[in-house]
């Protein structure tokens, strides 16, 4: 029995190292990718595989039915959840150019002039796709703000 | 066991310092989202090592709450800077979440009347 | 799917029953789950919860017309979970070696099926297996839009295209009515006859 003991606690042990080694990766990731999907990627792997190790080591280590059940509950709010947010963020970014264009080797989406003009969140050195139109447009907006 | 602690909170100290760091440098809105995202994830996973290492299920139940908290935030912000475009190529319909089967249906069937 | 033409009330209940059945039982394992142990009343108390819950907000319904085999299913979870693990460690080891990551790509990959179901089983697993991302689905006409984290030449693009499509296989397999496994043999790209739609 004490020899079955110490063998889960070992696994345990194990798990809940590679989970937290897991994590330091998505931090490091986090910060060396260059673009937001890229950087996404890094932060979905730990929600996924981290959580599964870290709550499966969790379970064996705490021996009670109650906790282990609710640790499986959050291993499966984070199967549900994590790729609705992944997804919804992914598609915002992509939209509102925020990826990178020259590091992706092919992009079948691309969509010339969906946005033309932007105001708001995307990032500094994101051009407009048809700068034309969108002096226009802000030329027309300016003057429709100074009418009003 | 001493090292074992040292490691793991070493370990996801260090991701949760490295995603601040992201949190505060990021260029856009949406890298601070996805920084929050995961620096939830590794809090939850935190709470989660310690219940573990010290057989304590005192914080289990706050486990629940902190993961389902990340999603709602993530989801929110990103359909607040979805709706921040201005126009789409398609109806605009697109920019937040696609269209259910249901109300397509529905569509179909009053474009038939 | 059978539809019988005039559905009495009875049959509609029967039929609105067992959309919402497999909605009504998770909901009470969630609320078992959240208190941690069985008892009697958290039983009657948690179908109370569901019961409100579905009545106050109802779902459209996607669960319908969806068979479990049992054999396809435990190939699925085996290569899903073989799957996380492998790309978890190659992720890992991209993130923290020397020469970081080189090129994304962004691929459209046209799919086979046309149910709910399957497709938000398929997109889930996706997202979930690291390396790999799905940023948009066309649903009329069946068109995955997903972002690979590493990819170093042509070649590498259309392994992950055939890996994606393999895994829509294993899902169909495993869950899919027979008609969507008879239109697994059909060429991509084709369009979806109009009597094989499927609408809820």
């Amino acid at each position: 029995m004490s020899a079955l003991q110490t063998l889960g606690d070992v696994v345990a042990v194990a798990f809940l190292l590679l989970g937290a080694l897991l994590c330091l990766t998505a931090g490091i990731g986090l910060l060396r990718f260059p673009d937001v999907l890229t950087r996404m990627h890094a932060g979905t792997k730990p929600q996924v595989l981290g959580v599964l190790l870290i709550m499966v080591g969790g379970a064996i280590r705490l021996q009670g039915w109650s906790a282990t059940w609710m640790l499986l509950l959050v291993a499966v709010f984070q199967m549900l959840t994590a790729p609705v947010s992944a997804h919804m963020v992914s598609r915002v970014a992509y939209r509102r150019r925020h990826v990178r264009r020259d590091r992706l080797l092919v992009d079948e989406q691309h969509t010339a002039g969906q946005d033309r003009l932007y105001r708001g969140d995307e990032p500094a050195d994101a051009p407009p796709e048809e700068p034309a139109t969108a002096l226009a447009e802000r030329v027309r907006e300016n003057r429709e703000d100074g009418t009003r | 066991m001493t090292i074992v602690y040292w490691l793991t909170y070493g370990m996801l100290g260090g991701g949760a310092l490295l995603a601040l760091v992201r949190l505060g440098l990021g260029p856009s809105l949406l890298d601070r989202v996805v920084a929050t995202d995961t620096l939830l994830v590794i809090i939850a996973a935190g709470l989660a090592v310690h219940a573990g290492l010290a057989r304590d299920p005192t914080l289990v139940p706050v486990l629940v709450v902190v993961s389902l908290l990340a999603f709602v935030g993530s989801v929110l912000v990103a359909r607040y800077i979805g709706g921040m475009l201005l126009r789409s190529a398609d109806d605009g319909q697109d920019v937040g979440l696609p269209e259910a089967a249901e109300e397509r249906a529905a569509r179909a069937s009053e474009g038939e009347r | 799917m059978t539809s019988d033409p005039a559905p009495g009330p009875g049959s509609r209940l029967a039929h609105q029953l067992r959309h919402q059945l497999p909605l009504l039982v998770w909901l009470v394992a969630v609320w078992n789950l959240l208190w941690g142990t069985w008892s009697w009343a958290n039983l009657l108390a948690g179908i109370v919860v569901a019961l409100v819950v579905t009545w106050l907000l109802p779902l459209p319904p996607v669960v319908g017309g969806a068979r479990l085999r049992p054999l396809g299913l435990l190939v699925f979870l085996g290569t899903f979970l073989a799957d996380l693990v492998y790309s978890g460690a190659e992720v890992a080891w991209q993130t923290v070696r020397p020469s970081g990551i080189d090129r994304s790509a962004i691929l459209r990959v046209q799919l086979r099926t046309d149910s709910d179901l399957l497709l938000t089983i398929l997109s889930e697993s996706v997202t979930l297996v690291p390396g790999s991302m799905v940023m948009d689905l066309d649903r009329e006409r069946g068109v995955l839009v997903l972002h690979v984290l590493h990819v170093r030449d042509d070649d590498d693009v259309e392994r992950q295209r055939a890996s994606v499509l393999a895994q829509e296989e294993r899902i169909v397999r495993a869950f899919g009515t027979d008609d969507e496994i008879a239109a697994l043999s059909r060429a991509p790209g084709e369009p979806f006859p109009a009597a094989e739609r499927r609408t809820p």
